[in-house]
């Protein structure tokens, strides 16, 4: 099927294309928009290929596809070995939309260091969409912990006051979780003798190896995600992160957690999945309470976004492990919808935050006096960002919602109480943004969204409304894989009602009247 | 085909071009694009009603599929049956009207295109709850009209009580969602489906049918009905989910009479009997449903009697009306509630458009304490008040007589104890109804002005543009008894299999056969009521304040509205912030970070520093470890010898 290698030209245009910046010369202003056109271009047109993978893909089959599979150190069996199914393809898509909007939108608001931090980011898109490619657990594990570096920098470099305790703690929480990673892949190699992925997915491992197995993937998926309590160095890289890394950050990296419990945990350790499901279910309950109430009392603008995107991945997590199709069909849209919403409210912030330079929420109201379309823009997000029917958020946490009802009925009931409470910070803090009377002096003169900003914006907005309102054309992609995934003996014994937390509550009192 | 979806998308249309394109084409004609579709969407309600309700002509429409996923499919599509018939009906044509008033309340308003923007698509939102075909697309109508109340009444966004009230409105929403989320899950759970006809088809197979349900044994049917209950108690204001309603009188008086009056907040009643097929099969859920109406109607009377913003007074008035189309439903009487649903629809949008006009008047006063005298001023208001009123209050021959005494009646014919209890309540709050509603007229328009002077210089009349859509909406409080009677026909013909009621709960039919009595007393308690009001607040204005004085706990728990905001206040909001405090502080800061990140890197420099003191340069401290090290050594290897 594939005449040429599309998958590696995707992979590594963008890093062709920092090679052309790193060569520009002249001085500093040329070389600073000769690096901005360059890295645009180069990322549209790596999106646009992106594109022709989505439009070649072939929806009747869980097989990997456009396959690239080349002998890199034969001996000892690690291949250079690329290749999409439905699960992965569209976070392929997504990182090659998010990344020229990242560009795009940090258009004038980087001045210093403009080569580097174009460079940057296109080395950082390689990395993503190399993850999402691979299929040999080296180059995996190359690709996922090489994006350590470039985020590393982006929030070191071009972060705000905090950013180097915020660049460490981030670097710190995602390396302890990358040794165990490291260990378990050696484990896995030891015991099958090979790194290829598609072959480790046919093997089945021992179960007392499959719970050490699982805690050590988990324990660098869980940072990733990141779950309850591996969050807390979210809320501070977004903080100090400039606006296209925290972009990057809630867009792309948060799902590579979610993602490798997907490919990884779910299929080639389906028993300690089952095994660890009620751990995940907790972790992400909490989280999703937890992290609701904490985003309601932030004065942080960005903060608040981060904490509820803990919350957001929470019923990420919830879905994946419900092993139903629905929850993890939900799940997935879930993330490609929280992908492009907290994306976009992180763009939302930092157009006011590049020309008032706070994040404090008190140091703003009643923007709408003098920025209607951004008031429309941010409202669209916020709504998006609760779940309102008609935007993505709604799906995927509908199907979520969907699963875990049919598995265990007291998470669903728990998880949706973070509909009440997301609402509430949502539009709280989009009532002290936005409304009431405009008194701030440096308010006075602000400026409404130029064209550069909307034309950011429409792509998330359209993308946002159709994926609420028609999202067949998502869905579609991932049935057969999803399907393929769901075909394990251990999850089949789950639909019998075999395992149960509601079992474990005791009956209460009061509910024996309805009975 | 196009008959069916132009009525539902029609107000989109007109809400985009004044949404988007209002500032390129001014006020003026966004006014005229969004009053133009929706009257061209009220003329195609009012033919299909003709086709669907008189013609008995079902029908439904596939647009395209929403979600597809494992088993769980919803697709946009509309059902049309004599229930829908009636809701789009109602609902577009009492919007229209309030679109062409809004022209004339809002003329003076900087944000007109936005404000017919918001009025056509909370009207879209609303059709599309009302012909949704399956649950999922009535949630999408509901937590659309949801959305749009919001932002209605927040429209004034300068005001702060406007920004709380509409983020309040939304929330206690929300937790009814909540319930109806859960319920439509359960539904999907039990049935495999949740489109109309597979549950409906299935639910006489679900009856007696239990199910695990938060770690027990439950009844179906009674636990889906309850949930979705929940729900309809948050968009309809019942006691204990109501008290976003009275707040949300913040906003512009056409958007209370549109949302707070006439639609939105019956959607939890044409929910209630869009799923009679499940209710009927619910006992519990029944029950459930006839306590908390009951339990309303009186609650929010109670309230209304010592309210002094006009109108606060007819958003409890509402509340209570409310209540009694639940407690209806709850009998099992679902075409009643439905009845008293349309006619209520009617006359109360012409109470709060006659009271918007009165505070258009008044120069935005709505303290009825300012007020006073305004009779001789505005005569057409107020004979408008007075057509509204003695609908409300359900003096013969106004359409709020034919549907509060069916009511009332079914209730009574029920011939159950709770039946009983909804009827005595209902007569108590018909009571109080009257009472209230000449409280109003009296302190309104009677009596000697406490209004200074400047704002007695600049009462006037509305302009015909507001007065005109009262004149029709006052025939429509009159004439509406008289067309739709055929609602609560014994047989229930009218509606088709829109309606399902379950052999035994013919409490509707009986209805027509109660004694005297029962069909006089409502009349004479309204009667007695504004007997009372006339005596309390013209002959004797002394008196009130005497009662209030002697009853003082009773009447400041009616004034400040049973204290229920307080206590929500006390048990859930400070709570949540306390807790989210606490748990950003403590709980990330001190624990997670303390022992985590943070804890480890403390630690780290704590060793490095003993590290460093190791590191002295004097070379007796070095000999001098070693020398320790040897004799451990040592000592290890003889104790391990030995």
């Amino acid at each position: 099927m594939t005449d040429w290698p599309i998958l590696s030209t995707v992979t590594f245009l963008p890093l062709v294309g920092a090679a052309f910046i790193f060569m520009i010369r002249g001085d500093e202003q040329t070389i600073a928009r000769n690096a901005r056109h360059v890295g645009l271009w180069t990322s549209v047109v790596t999106f646009a290929l992106s594109l022709l993978v989505v439009a070649r893909f072939d929806t009747s089959t869980a097989d990997f596809q456009f396959v690239e599979n080349v002998a890199w150190i034969p001996e000892y069996s690690i291949g250079y070995h690329l290749g999409v199914d439905g699960i992965s393809v569209f976070f392929l898509v997504l990182t090659t939309f998010l990344v020229p909007i990242c560009l795009f939108s940090s258009w004038t608001s980087v001045t210093t260091r403009v080569r580097e931090y174009v460079i940057a980011f296109l080395i950082m898109e390689t990395l993503m969409v190399g993850v999402f490619c691979a299929l040999d657990f080296i180059m995996f594990y190359i690709f996922f912990e090489g994006m350590l570096l470039p985020m590393f920098l982006i929030i070191g470099v071009w972060g705000g006051r905090g950013r180097v305790y915020a660049a460490f703690k981030f670097f710190l929480y995602t390396l302890v979780g990358s040794v165990l990673f490291l260990l378990a892949i050696l484990f896995m190699y030891l015991e099958v003798g090979t790194t290829d992925i598609p072959t480790l997915l046919e093997y089945t491992f021992a179960p007392e190896l499959q719970t050490w197995l699982w805690l050590a993937l988990f324990a660098s998926f869980a940072v990733k995600v990141p779950m309850w309590p591996f969050h807390t160095w979210l809320p501070d890289a977004h903080v100090e992160a400039p606006t296209a890394g925290s972009v990057i950050l809630a867009g792309i990296l948060l799902k590579m957690g979610g993602y490798g419990f997907l490919r990884f945990s779910l299929p080639m350790l389906p028993d300690a999945s089952v095994f660890f499901m009620p751990f995940i279910f907790s972790l992400s309950v909490i989280a999703i309470i937890y992290t609701s109430l904490v985003a309601l009392m932030q004065e942080d603008m960005k903060k608040l976004i981060a904490y509820s995107s803990v919350a957001h991945m929470g019923i990420v997590t919830i879905g994946i492990f419900t092993f139903t199709a629905q929850g993890i069909e939900g799940g997935i849209i879930q993330m490609l919808s929280h992908g492009i919403v907290s994306a976009a409210l992180f763009l939302c912030v930092g157009v006011v935050y590049d020309r008032i330079h706070s994040r404090e929420i008190a140091s703003y109201g009643g923007l709408v006096r003098r920025m209607p379309v951004y008031a429309v823009v941010f409202m669209v997000f916020t709504l998006a960002a609760v779940g309102l029917p008609g935007t993505s958020g709604f799906v995927g946490e509908f199907l979520v919602m969907v699963g875990i009802f049919q598995v265990n009925t007291w998470v669903a009931v728990l998880a949706l109480t973070g509909i009440i409470l997301g609402a509430a910070y949502m539009l709280w803090l989009y009532r002290r943004v936005i409304f009431g009377e405009l008194t701030k002096e440096n308010l006075k003169s602000i400026t409404d969204l130029n064209w550069r900003e909307i034309a950011v914006f429409a792509p998330l907005i359209g993308l946002a409304l159709f994926m609420g309102i028609y999202p067949t054309p998502f869905l579609e992609v991932l049935h057969v894989s999803v399907a393929q995934l769901m075909d394990q003996p251990a999850f089949a014994k789950l639909g019998e009602g075999g395992v149960s937390v509601a079992s474990v509550i005791p009956d209460l009192p009061f509910t024996s009247a309805l009975k | 085909m196009l008959l069916y979806i132009a009525p539902v998308f029609l107000p989109l249309i007109g809400a985009a071009i004044a949404g988007l394109f209002g500032r390129l084409i001014g006020a003026r004609a966004s006014q005229v694009v969004s009053c133009l579709a929706m009257g061209i969407a009220a003329i195609l309600a009012v033919i299909v009603f003709d086709r669907v309700a008189i013609g008995g002509e079902v029908q439904q429409v596939y647009l395209f599929q929403w979600i597809s996923s494992g088993g769980f499919e919803v697709d946009w599509a509309f059902r049309y049956d004599a229930l829908t018939a009636v809701m789009v009906f109602v609902v577009s044509i009492v919007s229209f009207l309030i679109h062409v008033y809004s022209i004339g309340y809002m003329a003076h308003d900087p944000h007109i295109p936005r404000f017919f923007a918001y009025l056509s698509l909370f009207t879209f939102f609303m059709l599309a709850l009302i012909t949704a075909d399956n649950l999922l697309q009535l949630y999408f109508g509901w937590e659309g009209v949801g959305l749009l109340s919001y932002l209605l009444i927040g429209f004034w966004y300068k005001r702060p009580a406007a920004n709380s009230a509409d983020i309040k409105a939304y929330v206690v929403n929300r937790v009814g969602d909540f319930g109806f989320g859960l319920g439509i899950l359960a539904i999907f759970l039990t049935v495999g489906s949740i489109s109309y006809d597979a549950v409906f088809s299935a639910a006489p197979d679900l009856a007696g049918r239990s199910f695990e349900f938060l770690g027990g044994q439950f009844d179906i049917l009674n636990v889906v009905c309850i949930l979705l209950f929940v729900g309809a108690m948050g968009k309809s204001a019942q006691f204990l989910l109501h008290t976003w309603l009275p707040d949300a009188m913040e906003g512009p008086t056409p958007v209370s009479a549109l949302i707070h009056a006439a639609t939105m907040v019956t959607a939890g009643v044409f929910m209630v009997a869009r799923m009679s097929p499940l209710f009927e099969y619910a006992p519990v859920a029944l029950a459930v449903v006839t306590v908390i109406g009951a339990i309303t109607a009186i609650f929010a009377a109670l309230i209304a009697i010592t309210q002094t913003d006009i109108k606060r007074v007819i958003a409890y008035s509402t509340m209570s009306q409310l209540g009694y189309m639940f407690f209806a439903c709850g009998v099992s009487a679902y075409s009643a509630a439905i009845f008293h649903l349309a006619t209520h629809a009617f006359f109360k949008a012409l109470l709060f458009m006659g009271a918007g006009a009165v505070i258009h008047a008044m120069s935005d006063e709505q303290d009825m304490r300012r007020m006073g005298g305004l009779w001789k001023l505005i005569p057409v208001t107020y004979g408008l008040m007075w057509v509204g009123s003695l609908a409300l209050a359900g003096i013969p021959f106004f359409s709020g007589f034919f549907s509060k005494d069916i009511i009332l009646e079914s209730a009574f014919a029920a011939h159950t104890g709770l039946g009983q209890f909804a009827f005595w309540a209902g007569i108590a709050a018909a009571a109080l109804t009257a009472l209230y509603s000449w409280r109003l007229i009296i302190l309104t328009f009677h009596g000697k002005s406490r209004a200074d002077e400047q704002v007695l210089a600049h009462v006037h009349e509305a302009p015909p543009v507001m007065t005109i859509p009262n004149v029709l909406l006052a025939i429509g409080a009159i004439g509406a008894g008289y067309l739709l009677l055929p609602l609560v026909a014994a047989d229930g013909a009218f509606w088709g299999d829109a309606i399902f009621v379950l052999p035994g709960h013919e409490a509707l039919e009986a209805a027509h056969h109660v004694d005297f009595w029962v069909k006089a007393l409502p009349t004479i308690v309204a009667v007695l009521g504004i007997g009372a009001a006339y005596l309390a607040y013209m002959a004797w204005p002394a008196l009130p304040g005497a009662i209030a004085a002697r009853l003082r706990p009773l009447y400041l728990l009616s004034l400040n509205k049973g204290y229920v905001d307080e206590l929500y206040d006390f048990v859930f909001v400070r709570p949540a912030m306390y807790l989210g405090r606490g748990l950003w502080k403590q709980g990330d800061g001190a624990v997670i970070d303390g022992v985590g990140p943070d804890g480890l890197a403390a630690a780290a420099l704590v060793l490095a520093r003993r590290a460093v003191r190791l590191q002295s340069g004097y070379l007796y401290h070095y000999a001098f470890a070693m020398l320790i090290g040897l004799a451990a050594i040592v000592t290890w290897y003889l104790l391990a010898r030995t």
